[in-house]
C-alpha cells in the first residue's frame, strides 16, 4: 500500500512536471570551466574560474560596461566623487537583500570593504582598491549610504569597485555551507572535478532577470572535448577558442563561431637582463644592448607569425597596448615591419660579425641563447618554431625549449635561470594602470630583471617616474599623456618585443539570444543577466 | 605474420632511416611558409605540418633517430638490469637483500617529479642531438627496475630447477651451469623484455617532450611528431599524421614475430 502510495504520488510528481515544463521549460545554460574554482569568497578569487563564478554570483555596487567602457550602477544606485577625488560615497538601493532573503544594506557593504582592506586577508581584490599611504577610512553614513575615504587622489576609483563582490559576514572555515550572493545567480552546488550549479537568484535587484534559471559550469579541463560538447548541444558557449578550433566550428557549425577581432592580449618576448649570476657576462650584454634587441624584433616575420602559428587569426602588435584598447592605445605607434637587412647593419655597428653563417660578438662569442616558454599552447609553440628560422638566416642560433608552467614561472620570476622567454598576457583591465608592477622597475614583475633596486638605465627611471604620475593623477587626459609616453619609451627601447595580438574568439549556440561579446573579460558572460535560451 | 614479410618490413624502415638524406625530398627544418597545414599529395607526398615542414622529410629523419636511439636505451636498461638481478636473485642474502631493496625504491620514485627537477638542473642551451642522446640515455638508465623485477625472479627460478640441481649433482661447476643452463633461458626473458621497452621508450620521449626533456625543435622523432595525435582535428584534415603512429605499432609487431626465429627454426 506504501509503495503503491509513493508510486502514485511519484506519477502525480512527475505530470506536474511533464506539464509544467511544456509551457515553460527551466533554462539551463551550460559551460565549461577549465578547471576547479580555488574559492567561493569573491574576495579572495585570483584564478580565472574562481573569477567567472564570483562574476556571475556576486553583487557589485558599479559595474563596467564592457560595451562602452563606462561605469553603471548595481547595487549602488548612485555615488559620487568628492574632495578632489579621495572620497566615494555610494547611496545603495532601495531595499536590496541577498539570496537567501537577507537584507543587504551599508553595514555589508562597509565589512566586505574592511575584510578586502584587511592585510590579513591577502584579498586579491584588496590590492586593487588599496594604496601605499595607508588605510582607507569607511564611514557608514545611513542604512544605504556609505563613504570611503583616500589619503591621496585614486584615478579611476569607482571602476575598481566593478570587482568588489559585496558578501555578507564570511563563513567560518570548514563550514560546508554554500555562500549566499547579491548578483544574478546563486551557488546551488558543487561537485569538485565535475561542475558547479547556479541558481536564478530570486531576491536579484533587477526585477524578471536573469532571464536563465540556471547555470551549469562543466569542469572541462581538455579543450578538444569541449569543442565536441558545443557540437553535441552539451555547451552553449564557449568564452575562448583558439585559431584551430574557431576554423573547425566555422566549417562544421556555422553561424557559431564568433571574431571580434585583435583582443586586448598580447603576445611577447623579453630577454632577460637581471644581474643573475647563471647568465654569462657577453649574453648579459648583449641583452642590454638596444641594438641587438631591435636587431632580434627586426628579424621576426610578424606577419608570418599572424599567418602561420595564429592562422590569420591574429593581428600585429604596435606595443605594449593592444590596437584594441581603444582609449588607451597610442595610436602614433605603428607595426614592425621585419626588416632583416636593417637588423645586419644593427649588428654590425654593434660590434657582431656573421662569419660561415654564425654570427659573432666582439669577443669571438658564437651568437647562441635559449627561448623558453609554457610547452602546451600551439600557436605559441609555432611561433617559437617560426622565430627559431627567422633568427637563423641572422646566423644567431636559437634553441626553443617550451617548459611545463610551473618550471617557466620558477625561472623567470625566483630563479632567473633563462635567456628569453616568449609568453602571452591574457589582459584583464583596459586600463594600463593594472599592469603597473610590470613596468615598474622595482615592480616583482618587471619583466627584465624583477625588483631593481634603482632603474638601471635613464628610460627605465624615466618610465617609473610616469607609471608613479599615472597612479597619483585624477584625469584621464593627463593620465594618457603619460601612457602614450611609457609606451613610446618601451617601443624604441625594446626591453619586451611585442608580436602580435591574439584576436579573441568565441562561440555561442544558435539557442542563445541577447550575447553581446565584448573584449574586455569576462568577454562572453559579462551581460549574462540579460541572456535568453531558446 | 611471415617472418619473410616482418623481415620485409623491418629492413625498409631501417633503409628508409639510413638512407633518408638522399630520399627525403627536402630538409627536415626547411619551412615552406607559402603553404602551411598542406594536404597530402602534389609537391609534398604527405603533406606539410603546422609551420609548413613537409612531413615525409620529418618521418624519414625522425625514423632514424627513434630507430636508432629507443633500441639503445632499451638496450641500457637491459644490460643494467641484468647486471643487479644475477647477484640479486643469488643465494647470499648480504648482497640480495640491499640490492632488491634498491630496486624496490627505484620501481616507487616518481619519475616525472624527478625529471621535472632533472630539466631544471641541465642548461637551456643544449644542441638538438645532445638532448636527444640525454633524454634517451636518462630514460635507459631510469628504466632498469622493471626489468630487473622480471629478472631477478628468472634467475632464482633457474637457479631452483630441476635441470640445475641435476647438473650439480652430476658435478658441473657453477660458471658452466651458468653458460649451459642459465643464461639460454634469462636471454629469451632479455630479449622479451627488450622488445617491450622499444615502443615504450618511443612514447615516453613523446611525453618528456612536455617538461623540456625529449627531441627539441626542429630536430623530428617519432615522440614530438606523435605529439600532434593530442588534436584530433589534425588527423581528419590529414590522415598523415597517424603516419609515425603506425609505423611504431609495424615495427613492434614484426619485432615480435622475428623473436621466434632461433627457436623455430631448432625445432625444424
Amino acid at each position: 500500500m506504501n509503495r503503491f502510495l509513493t508510486l502514485a504520488a511519484g506519477i502525480g510528481v512527475a505530470l506536474a512536471a511533464g506539464i509544467a515544463p511544456a509551457a515553460n521549460p527551466p533554462k539551463e545554460l551550460r559551460f565549461a570551466l577549465s578547471g576547479d574554482p580555488l574559492t567561493f569568497d569573491p574576495l579572495q578569487a585570483a584564478d580565472s574560474n574562481s573569477e567567472t563564478v564570483r562574476y556571475l554570483t556576486a553583487g557589485v555596487l558599479v559595474r563596467v560596461n564592457r560595451a562602452t567602457d563606462s561605469v553603471e550602477p548595481e547595487l549602488a544606485e548612485s555615488w559620487k566623487l568628492t574632495d578632489g577625488g579621495r572620497t566615494l560615497t555610494f547611496h545603495l538601493r532601495d531595499g536590496l537583500k541577498f539570496s537567501d532573503g537577507s537584507p543587504l544594506t551599508a553595514a555589508d557593504v562597509g565589512n566586505t570593504i574592511a575584510r578586502a582592506l584587511d592585510p590579513k586577508q591577502a584579498s586579491p581584490t584588496g590590492d586593487t582598491i588599496r594604496t601605499a599611504e595607508g588605510t582607507p577610512e569607511i564611514r557608514l553614513l545611513s542604512i544605504r549610504d556609505i563613504a570611503i575615504r583616500y589619503k591621496t587622489p585614486m584615478p579611476g576609483l569607482d571602476r575598481l569597485f566593478d570587482q568588489v563582490g559585496i558578501a555578507p559576514a564570511p563563513l567560518a572555515k570548514g563550514t560546508a555551507k554554500l555562500p549566499v550572493s547579491a548578483g544574478p545567480f546563486f551557488i546551488a552546488g558543487y561537485k569538485p572535478g565535475v561542475s558547479v550549479t547556479l541558481q536564478r537568484n530570486p531576491n536579484y535587484w533587477k526585477r524578471g532577470l536573469p532571464g536563465i534559471d540556471s547555470v551549469r559550469l562543466d569542469i572541462q579541463q581538455n579543450r578538444d572535448l569541449e569543442i565536441a560538447r558545443f557540437l553535441r548541444g552539451e555547451f552553449q558557449l564557449i568564452n575562448r577558442l583558439d585559431p584551430g578550433n574557431f576554423d573547425r566550428l566555422t566549417r562544421e557549425k556555422p553561424g557559431t563561431a564568433r571574431n571580434l577581432g585583435a583582443s586586448l592580449d598580447s603576445e611577447f618576448l623579453w630577454f632577460n637582463q637581471s644581474p643573475a649570476k647563471t647568465l654569462p657576462e657577453w649574453k648579459r650584454q648583449w641583452f642590454r644592448s638596444a641594438a641587438f634587441r631591435h636587431a632580434v624584433s627586426l628579424a621576426i616575420h610578424r606577419d608570418d607569425l599572424v599567418r602561420i602559428a595564429w592562422k590569420g587569426h591574429a593581428h600585429l602588435s604596435a606595443g605594449p597596448i593592444s590596437t584594441a584598447n581603444k582609449f588607451w592605445f597610442n595610436t602614433a605607434l605603428k607595426p614592425l615591419p621585419a626588416d632583416p637587412q636593417q637588423s645586419l647593419k644593427l649588428l654590425a655597428a654593434d660590434g657582431f660579425v656573421l662569419r660561415e653563417g654564425m654570427l659573432r660578438d666582439r669577443g669571438g662569442h658564437p651568437v647562441e641563447f635559449s627561448l623558453i616558454t609554457n610547452a602546451g599552447n600551439r600557436a605559441r609553440e609555432n611561433m617559437g618554431r617560426l622565430i627559431q628560422e627567422d633568427l637563423k638566416k641572422l646566423g644567431i642560433h636559437l634553441n626553443f625549449v617550451p617548459l611545463e608552467f610551473g618550471s617557466l614561472i620558477e625561472r623567470i620570476s625566483k630563479s632567473l635561470d633563462y635567456e628569453a622567454c616568449l609568453l602571452g598576457f591574457a589582459n584583464v583591465d583596459p586600463d594600463p594602470l593594472a599592469e603597473k608592477n610590470y613596468w615598474l622597475s622595482s615592480g616583482p614583475q618587471h619583466f627584465w630583471w624583477p625588483l631593481e633596486k634603482t632603474p638601471a638605465t635613464k628610460w627605465e627611471a624615466r618610465i617609473d617616474e610616469l607609471e608613479l604620475k599615472q597612479a597619483s593623477e585624477g584625469s584621464r587626459e593627463s593620465r594618457k599623456k603619460a601612457s602614450d609616453e611609457i609606451q613610446r619609451i618601451i617601443v624604441s627601447e625594446e626591453p619586451v618585443i611585442y608580436l602580435v595580438n591574439p584576436d579573441y574568439l568565441c562561440a555561442i549556440s544558435t539557442s542563445v539570444h541577447g550575447a553581446m561579446p565584448s573584449v574586455a573579460p569576462p568577454q562572453l558572460l559579462w551581460n549574462i543577466e540579460w541572456l535568453r535560451l531558446q | 605474420m611471415p617472418r619473410k614479410l616482418a623481415a620485409a618490413i623491418l629492413i625498409l624502415v631501417i633503409a628508409g632511416a639510413v638512407l633518408a638524406p638522399w630520399i627525403a625530398p627536402f630538409a627536415y627544418a626547411r619551412q615552406f611558409r607559402d603553404s602551411p597545414d598542406a594536404g597530402p599529395g602534389g609537391r609534398f607526398i604527405m603533406g606539410t605540418d603546422d609551420v609548413g615542414r613537409d612531413r615525409f622529410s620529418r618521418l624519414l629523419y625522425a625514423t632514424r633517430v627513434s630507430l636508432l636511439l629507443a633500441p639503445a636505451a632499451a638496450l641500457v636498461s637491459v644490460v643494467l638490469a641484468l647486471a643487479i638481478s644475477i647477484p640479486g636473485g643469488g643465494g647470499f642474502a648480504p648482497i640480495r637483500r640491499p640490492i632488491n631493496g634498491f630496486t624496490t625504491i627505484c620501481l616507487s620514485l616518481p619519475w616525472l617529479f624527478l625529471f621535472i627537477i632533472l630539466r631544471a638542473e641541465l642548461p637551456l642551451n643544449t644542441a638538438p642531438l645532445t638532448s636527444a642522446l640525454l633524454t634517451f640515455g636518462l630514460m635507459g638508465v631510469a628504466g632498469f627496475a622493471w626489468p630487473a623485477r622480471v629478472f631477478t625472479a628468472s634467475v632464482r627460478e633457474i637457479r631452483e630447477s630441476g635441470w640445475v640441481l641435476q647438473g650439480r649433482a652430476a658435478g658441473m661447476r657453477g660458471w658452466r651451469i651458468a653458460a649451459v643452463h642459465g643464461w639460454p633461458h634469462l636471454r629469451a626473458i632479455a630479449a622479451a623484455q627488450f622488445r617491450v621497452l622499444v615502443p615504450v621508450y618511443i612514447l615516453s620521449e613523446a611525453s618528456l617532450g612536455l617538461l623540456g626533456l625529449g627531441v627539441s625543435d626542429p630536430l623530428p622523432s617519432w615522440g614530438n611528431l606523435l605529439q600532434e595525435l593530442q588534436h584530433p582535428d589534425r588527423v581528419r584534415a590529414n590522415p598523415w599524421v597517424l603516419a609515425p603512429l603506425g609505423l611504431l605499432i609495424a615495427v613492434t609487431i614484426c619485432l615480435e614475430s622475428l623473436q621466434g626465429l632461433p627457436a623455430g627454426r631448432r625445432r625444424e
